[in-house]
């Protein structure tokens, strides 16, 4: 088996007296779509900024092609090949879409530079209308990013991290607050990203996840439960009571 | 071309209008403020207030690089204004040198100032990162205060008027209000040229970037305080220019410069001008010294006229005078 793009060994991270992750060890290979699932304040939201370095790990080490990145300043995190996008939208607000794009392009070209003139650097444009091809808002490319309808944000937050062109892209509840229209979007929006892509997404609907994702990982009060296919993790008795059980009806 | 093409073709074009005018006022506000500030000394009713307008103007200016377009509200831009008026009058007046490297020496000063204020400043945030810049400015007056050998203490520093310019080949005569105007608007005019070439440089769409989402510019791959800190520096140094303009200007530095009324005063005309907007500080400078001139007229309590007007434009208009008529012009 070949080198996992990431690996996480026996992370664990503690604010104070608490301890919201313990122990989770996993890998992840290559172009598959992974899915993070747990009750609320199972520490999904604590192991995605692990992962994307805005937290540093308590204890335990994470491993990106082969090299160790624990410790690593979050801002280099997107110069290694990891992008993210939050729960909550995080957009550039008063900038047009076009810019929310074409600044997070510039961030691989020019991060200091105060004297060319960034008009000159059309290279930029061009990247940032591919992204937003991908995520089908070319036709909202002029528009002040904070007049988009909620769903045409979450597609924008999308095309911020791909822009980066990253080789793992980390999704935290990419339909978060979405109707049922919007939902079936995204859906087919990051049914199209898989292809050829990294992605690990915390998700809440679980019908979405069980047709989207390769692989399903269950936290539980910090810790690593379940690790498994879909099929494997709707059966697994442990899954079933702490996560469906106590949500009836959720799924 | 395909039919995609020729949609994107029709929205880049945007709006009819409005869009290709700010444009252009864009590509064009170096030009056109350097002339309106050409023009000023012969509109305003004294020249005296001309060269006020221009030297708080262009602090504004500089602090505007930083409120305005990186969103980090200081306190303490004090602090670098003061430091270039005490360095360049010290180094004309003890230490006999030269106007032009009194004048780089105070720029220096000045961003230095700024650079260690910055470095100590820049982690903190929101009212944090104002109570700190406060603090540390404080700090500098008080050793101003102090050092009474070298900056005359509470007196201010006197001793050192210019009384002839040397630029470029000519002998300029510095104690005739209008030349001594022209000759601060050279540098004046080289610092917007500065301002304006950072704000559309690269790094000038990541301090904007900083400004609408912290969190998000880091994640895009921003180091964000590094950044913060660059912002922080240039916004020094132009204020610092501004402070070395109002040394030769006033022959005498007062220690009030260093005050954090002074600082006070920056935010305030940078907000009544309109914050984030090129010409804007220097419309809110001319607002609050217009202001200042004609209510100290008939009372002495001309503060309380002035902050009553910077409370209701903080709440009715708070894009400014200027950034309110920007608005106004591309909605109708």
């Amino acid at each position: 088996m070949s080198v996992p793009l990431l690996a996480v060994e026996n992370i664990g991270r503690r604010f104070g007296g608490f301890v919201a992750l313990e122990g989770v060890t996993a890998s992840f290979e290559p172009n598959k779509v992974t899915a993070i699932i747990g009750p609320n304040g199972a520490g999904k939201s604590t192991f995605f900024n692990v992962l994307s370095g805005v937290l540093a790990p308590s204890s335990g080490s994470i491993r990106f092609k082969g090299s160790d990145i624990t410790g690593t300043p979050q801002h280099r995190f997107a110069h290694l090949g990891i992008a993210r996008s939050y729960q909550i939208t995080n957009i550039f607000p008063e900038l047009s879409v076009h810019e929310n794009v074409r600044v997070a392009a510039q961030a691989f070209r020019s991060r200091y530079d105060i004297w060319r003139n960034r008009a000159s650097m059309t290279e930029l444009d061009e990247k940032a209308d591919a992204a937003l091809a991908a995520v089908g808002l070319t036709s909202r490319r002029v528009a002040t990013a904070k007049f988009l309808a909620h769903g045409q944000q979450r597609a924008l937050e999308i095309a911020i991290a791909l822009v980066a062109d990253p080789e793992l892209l980390l999704l935290d509840e990419p339909t978060a607050g979405m109707g049922p229209e919007e939902t079936k979007d995204m859906v087919a929006l990051l049914e199209r990203l898989a292809a050829g892509r990294t992605i690990l997404l915390v998700e809440h609907k679980m019908k979405m996840i069980l047709g989207l994702s390769d692989r399903i990982l269950v936290l539980h009060h910090g810790r690593l439960i379940a690790d498994g296919s879909p099929q494997h993790i709707q059966t697994d008795p442990e899954v079933r009571r702490v996560y469906l059980g106590q949500n009836h009806g959720y799924a | 071309m395909t039919a995609s093409d020729s949609s994107v073709a029709a929205v880049m074009a945007g709006p009819a209008g409005h869009r290709g005018w700010r444009a252009r006022l864009t590509a064009w506000r170096v030009p056109l403020s350097i002339l309106t500030l050409c023009l000023l000394p012969w509109v305003l009713p004294s020249q005296a207030l001309a060269v006020n307008v221009l030297i708080y103007g262009l602090v504004a200016v500089g602090y505007n690089l930083l409120f305005g377009y990186t969103g980090l509200l200081s306190f303490g831009h004090a602090a670098f204004f003061g430091a270039g008026a005490y360095v360049t009058g010290i180094a004309i007046g003890k230490f006999g040198l030269p106007w032009y490297a009194a004048v780089a020496l105070g720029v220096v000063a000045g961003s230095a100032l700024a650079f260690v204020i910055g470095l100590l400043s820049i982690r903190t945030r929101g009212i944090y990162f104002s109570m700190v810049t406060l603090a540390l400015s404080q700090l500098v007056y008080y050793v101003a205060l102090q050092a009474s050998s070298l900056t005359g203490g509470e007196n201010g520093l006197r001793g050192f008027t210019i009384a002839r310019i040397d630029l470029f080949g000519w002998t300029v005569d510095f104690l005739d209000p209008l030349k001594k105007y022209y000759v601060l608007m050279v540098f004046a005019a080289a610092a917007l040229w500065l301002v304006s070439r950072i704000l559309n440089s690269p790094f000038g769409a990541v301090i904007e970037a900083i400004r609408e989402n912290e969190t998000r510019a880091r994640a895009c791959g921003y180091d964000v305080e590094r950044s913060k800190l660059i912002a922080f520096t240039l916004s020094g140094l132009i204020c610092a220019l501004a402070g070395t303009f109002s040394a030769l200007h006033l022959a005498i530095v007062p220690l009030d410069i260093l005050h954090y009324q002074t600082s006070g005063m920056i935010v305030m005309m940078t907000l009544l001008g309109g914050a984030g907007s090129f010409f804007g500080p220097f419309v809110g400078a001319l607002a609050f010294l217009l202001m200042e001139d004609v209510v100290s007229l008939w009372t002495s309590h001309w503060q309380i006229v002035v902050g009553s007007v910077f409370i209701l434009f903080v709440l009715f208009l708070p894009k400014g005078i200027w950034g309110t008529a920007l608005a106004w012009r591309a909605g109708r």
